[in-house]
């Protein structure tokens, strides 16, 4: 209860609320408003925003509703930001929690995995993943999953590091709990507020990673992507610039939402160090 | 030169990182569909399957994935990155071709992200929860949240198609003969909208870590103490707070020089610039794994070299890391 309370003083963090349920509203409307595919023809190509009532938002080059495919477009972002954060964050405990945990030469050689993992930039591994596996939307989610996942890691171990030779753990081990009950069971708990603030931020970059990828044409062409919408409006900028305007500022708004989200949950969990 | 050693052991250290990358995208790329013969046969319109086994003994190809490992790095020893099929060139020379123009972007977006960052994060942590602080801080916040690629076909739609101030692509004009110190001017104007668009997410980090880093330091007891001697607060801020607040900014170049390169694949499409990026961009279009594993060899060198300046850099703001405490 203090905690939401901390929460709900922040404005900005009440605009980041109050965006990211509108943004989910969307994606839960979208097939009640839009009954029809997103991605079928609905009328003439490139209509100009608000000079039809029927497509509020005006349509793309091949003559698609836009306001349809951002409505769409919502679920996709949201499903992979969910997911491909879940994934990355998933991965990033497991090894950060066995590295901070045991040390020593597991420690080095998970630590040495994250640090190639590191140095190689992350668009370019997933450039690589998605030649090898393909663009298929799945594929896509758990690509995106799979190269972020070394900074929760290393803010794991971290915690594990400081917490693990702390009172309660030493009891832990006194009382003969085994070492899986005592990293899951009993020192996960108090170092995952960090990580859960944090994934607000791999949430972020996954939709962002996305949205380039669908840019480029490397994410699946067959779902309504708002990266794919401006990378199909990039052919008719010169005039009918709205194309790729109108869905780039609803990923904007998105990322936005979430990051938001993502500071006041940690000025709320961290009063301490609030205006940093 | 205790700092010289230093940063020299961490290059040494990552050694085995760069190796342990080279391995795992080798054996990634094993999972392709299809291989550079696939793709050259698709090129020359099709052929038997004669003549697809003659090219793979060529490319060595037919051996095991264990014998073309071993023959990869051997070859990487002697700074031979293998043969372009698509190019029709040495991988190496497709890559040095292309190496110049991403040098220059990031180059010109680090510094362009890394002053203004410094600059407005110090404006925001001088006046804190003031006007200035809260405009700084929205729109950081706003830059963080932009997608990269939008932001640069925004900017195209204002400044070259409307108000055609700026060119919306490429490195040079075409049309122009120009030498000297007119190409040079030339360039820079090709490069003003890149650089912007690569370095706004950048910019956003780094106004956002200096305002953070500027408050903790304004709280330390020197600065206090440099109070009370009586300086005025400009000389407190450009000799004492700056210097040390700058550490965490450093360190995060080192972080960030991975993302920078990556953001520059989609920058350099948007912009049409003939560097890397894109070069990593049409190599996975075009399945010419080779060209994607030497790109990866030199953006792993790459990264470890910016790290290696930001140590050096690092040393020599806080004299503490070089005398070993």
């Amino acid at each position: 209860m203090e905690i939401v309370r901390a929460y709900f003083r922040s404005p900005a963090a009440i605009v980041g609320l109050f965006l990211l349920l509108v943004v989910i509203a969307m994606a839960a409307s979208a097939s009640w408003l839009f009954p029809r595919d997103p991605l079928a023809l609905a009328g003439r190509p490139l209509v100009w925003p608000f000079t039809n009532p029927r497509f509020p938002l005006g349509t793309d080059n091949s003559g698609r509703d836009i306001a349809a495919q951002i409505f769409y477009g919502a679920r996709i972002s949201l499903l992979i930001g969910g997911v491909a954060t879940v994934i990355a964050v998933l991965i990033g405990i497991v090894i950060g929690a066995v590295s901070g945990y045991y040390g020593g030469w597991v420690d080095n050689v998970l630590m040495r995995i994250t640090e190639a993992f590191q140095t190689l930039p992350n668009f370019l591994l997933l450039l690589v993943l998605i030649a090898v596996f393909g663009s298929n939307i799945n594929t896509v989610i758990i690509a995106i999953g799979i190269v972020s996942w070394p900074a929760p890691a290393r803010l794991t171990r971290a915690e594990f590091l400081s917490l693990r030779n702390r009172e309660f753990v030493q009891a832990g081990r006194t009382l003969g709990l085994k070492d899986l009950k005592l990293i899951f069971g009993e020192i996960l708990p108090n170092a995952l507020p960090p990580v859960i603030v944090y994934a607000s931020v791999v949430m972020a970059v996954s939709i962002l990673l996305e949205s380039a990828l669908a840019f480029l044409r490397l994410s699946d062409p067959n779902v309504a992507s708002w990266g794919n919408l401006i990378g199909l409006g990039r052919d008719v900028l010169r005039v009918q610039w709205y194309v790729s305007a109108i869905p780039g500022i609803a990923i904007l708004l998105t990322v936005l939402a979430v990051s938001l989200v993502g500071q006041g949950l940690n000025d709320a969990l961290n009063p301490r160090l609030k205006g940093r | 030169m205790r700092v010289l050693s230093l940063a020299g052991r961490r290059l040494a250290a990552s050694i085995p990182t760069l190796i342990l990358i080279l391995v795992g995208v080798f054996l990634l790329l094993q999972f392709a569909p299809g291989d550079t013969v696939d793709a050259m046969m698709a090129q020359m319109g099709g052929g038997d399957a004669r003549t697809a086994e003659d090219l793979r003994r060529f490319y060595g190809l037919d051996l095991s994935v264990s014998a073309q490992l071993g023959n990869y790095l051997w070859r990487l020893v002697r700074f031979d990155l293998g043969f372009s099929a698509i190019y029709g060139k040495p991988v190496a020379t497709v890559i040095a071709e292309r190496l110049p123009a991403t040098i220059l972007l990031m180059t010109a977006s680090l510094s362009f992200a890394f002053f203004f960052g410094l600059i407005l994060g110090v404006i925001a942590a001088r006046g804190v929860n003031k006007w200035p602080d809260t405009l700084i801080s929205t729109v950081g916040l706003i830059f963080y949240a932009t997608p990269s690629f939008w932001f640069g076909l925004m900017a195209i739609v204002v400044f070259s198609i409307y108000l055609q101030w700026l060119p919306a692509g490429g490195l040079s004009d075409i049309t122009s003969t120009a030498t000297g110190i007119r190409a040079v001017l030339d360039t820079a104007r090709h490069l003003i909208l890149p650089t912007l668009t690569l370095g706004l997410i950048f910019l956003a980090i780094y106004l956002r870590i200096m305002r953070a880093s500027m408050l903790e330091v304004l709280n330390l007891d020197f600065v206090r103490t440099a109070r009370s001697k009586g300086l005025d607060e400009t000389r407190i801020i450009t000799r004492h707070v700056l210097r040390n607040a700058l550490l965490p900014m450093v360190t995060l170049i080192g972080l960030q020089a991975g993302t920078m390169l990556g953001g520059s694949v989609v920058v350099e499409s948007v912009f049409s610039l003939p560097g890397l990026g894109r070069l990593a961009y049409e190599s996975v279009v075009q399945r010419d794994l080779n060209t994607l594993l030497g790109i990866i060899f030199v953006s792993a060198l790459l990264v470890i070299t910016v790290n290696f300046i930001v140590d050096l850099i690092y040393a020599r703001l806080d004299p503490r890391i070089t005398t070993g405490v």
